[in-house]
């Protein structure tokens, strides 16, 4: 494997060294170097295609990667040895499609993993359970099922299942690409309070004015490769390479920056 | 008003069609002779009670068997087809041999018929004099013959319902921490299930039938004891007599396996919001 001569760096949150991630002979991914500090957030743009969801899923390891080194608090996690269903409990994804489990309550959603997981008892949990619905407006649709909610609704329980482990680290993948446009700012609410907490978060995203207006550095992928990475000002104000400008330029004509 | 009308063209037409069929039955040149051989009043009463000085079997007290036949087979069938269907999901090499043989027994007793499965264990397994195997009740054997070759059918059953379960579930489960066979426990089964109730149900209408077939080893359930009646009497209303008893059990189900799919769709077009 590649593991590096040099020890993965301490303070990071998330390292990527020379991650490469192809399916089926198609390079998906390839010479991917990302540094996370704790409490930051960074904000993954690009085409659809380009690789936002694929890195995000390698990072937790739902997708087995090739080539190259992931670490996590200094630790590296993409090693054999390492307990994949541990280090998952430590990193929270949200998907852009929910993914709630269809027959069970919001409430059970939320406490499903923190008693099984995490061996909480029942009172426990749903003492957790329910402050976090509280604190993201939906403690009224505990009881519901989740097809009987908005998508709004159902994305909000979402980011409050995952964050009922206590992740270390928060990886939203297009979580506001299936709403209606309505919805989509109460779902952004949650996540900029989220990010104001101190979280640490790699979110893939479509809504550049949330990444400009949350992000501490944005990444452009194209390709499967982080084309250019800067803060929100150099990335949408002097972006350097021509595809950058290209896609920005693209989404200012389609009226969407 | 339309539909006191709709009501009553459909209750016409059935009439006059059910008409039709009582007529043709009456009309046919050979009407006498079938109602003196297959519904025979008397006759249908002996073989319904039974006749203990005629040495004649009462077929409601066979079917008891039946019954319990069915019983026993579909808690069995239902555990192991559910572990034939997990041992399939499995994966990695280490369990290859695992899932080849579950491979194989499913094609085997799919492939098989019933009633040849039902001779080979209800003979061949005493056949062998094993110490303890070989020495059981009949209706032992019958019973294995039964669960053996519904657990394959039911096993594939099983398996469409964990198949139907979208992919992004697991991932969701697992990417909270679970493990494989946590996610399998909590997220897929349990939806699984919940989607091959009626097709489970449609296969145990089939299991109710299939118990006669266990008749060939001589277990004087309702269909042997049918036999019994109408070579006694030189009359086949007996077989009558048996073919009502697994309508009344049978019917029931169907309508419940209609009622329960019906139910399914409303909540999923309710639940189109989605």
């Amino acid at each position: 494997m590649g593991t590096g001569p040099e020890p993965p760096e301490p303070g990071l949150a998330l390292q990527l060294e020379g991650l490469r991630k192809s399916f089926d002979g198609t390079l998906v991914l390839s010479d991917i170097d990302l540094a996370v500090a704790p409490h930051e957030v960074v904000c993954l743009i690009g085409a659809s295609g380009s690789g936002k969801s694929t890195l995000l899923r390698c990072i937790n390891l739902l997708e087995e990667i090739d080539q190259g080194r992931i670490s996590f608090f200094g630790k590296e996690i993409n090693a054999d040895l390492v307990d994949v269903n541990r280090l998952r409990r430590q990193i929270g994804i949200v998907f852009q499609s929910f993914n709630l489990f269809p027959h069970m309550t919001v409430l059970h959603n939320l406490t499903l993993a923190p008693i099984r997981v995490l061996g909480k008892t029942r009172k426990e949990a749903e003492a957790e359970a329910d402050n976090l619905l509280r604190q993201f407006g939906l403690l009224d649709k505990r009881q519901e099922y989740p097809d009987r909610l908005s998508g709004g609704q159902q994305q909000r329980a979402a980011i409050a299942r995952a964050l009922a482990m206590q992740p270390r680290l928060m990886l939203l993948d297009e979580v506001t690409s299936a709403l209606d446009p309505e919805l989509v700012a109460e779902v952004l609410n949650v996540i900029r309070s989220l990010a104001q907490s101190g979280m640490t978060m790699v979110i893939a995203t479509h809504e550049m004015w949330f990444a400009r207006d949350i992000a501490n550095r944005v990444c452009f992928l194209d390709g499967g490769v982080i084309l250019e990475q800067g803060t929100p000002e150099q990335i949408f104000r002097q972006p350097q390479q021509d595809r950058t400008k290209q896609f920005l330029q693209s989404l200012t004509d389609a009226g969407r920056l | 008003m339309r539909g006191r009308r709709a009501i009553a063209i459909a209750a016409a037409s059935s009439a006059v069609f059910l008409a039709g069929l009582v007529a043709l039955f009456f009309l046919a040149p050979g009407s006498s002779q079938v109602r003196r051989f297959f519904f025979n009043i008397p006759d249908a009463q002996t073989a319904f009670l039974g006749n203990t000085r005629g040495g004649i079997f009462s077929e409601l007290y066979a079917f008891r068997l039946n019954i319990e036949m069915f019983l026993i087979a579909e808690v069995l069938i239902l555990i192991l087809a559910m572990v034939i269907a997990m041992v399939r999901q499995l994966s990695g090499p280490v369990t290859f041999p695992l899932r080849m043989l579950a491979i194989a027994y499913t094609d085997f007793f799919r492939g098989v018929p019933l009633l040849l499965v039902v001779y080979a264990i209800g003979f061949g397994v005493p056949a062998l004099s094993l110490a303890g195997v070989s020495t059981q009740p009949v209706m032992v054997y019958g019973l294995a013959a039964l669960v053996l070759s519904y657990s394959a059918y039911v096993s594939e059953v099983y398996r469409a319902g964990i198949d139907s379960v979208h992919p992004s579930q697991v991932a969701a489960a697992r990417s909270l921490g679970l493990s494989q066979w946590q996610a399998m426990r909590s997220v897929v089964i349990p939806q699984a299930i919940r989607r091959v109730i009626p097709p489970l149900l449609n296969d145990f209408i089939s299991l109710q039938k299939d118990t006669a077939l266990v008749a060939v080893l001589g277990i004087i359930e309702v269909n042997r004891a049918a036999g019994i009646v109408s070579s006694t009497d030189f009359n086949y209303t007996g077989y009558t007599v048996g073919a009502f008893l697994f309508l009344l059990l049978t019917v029931p189900m169907a309508r419940f396996t209609d009622w329960l799919i019906a139910r399914d769709r409303r909540r999923r077009q309710a639940g189109a919001a989605r």
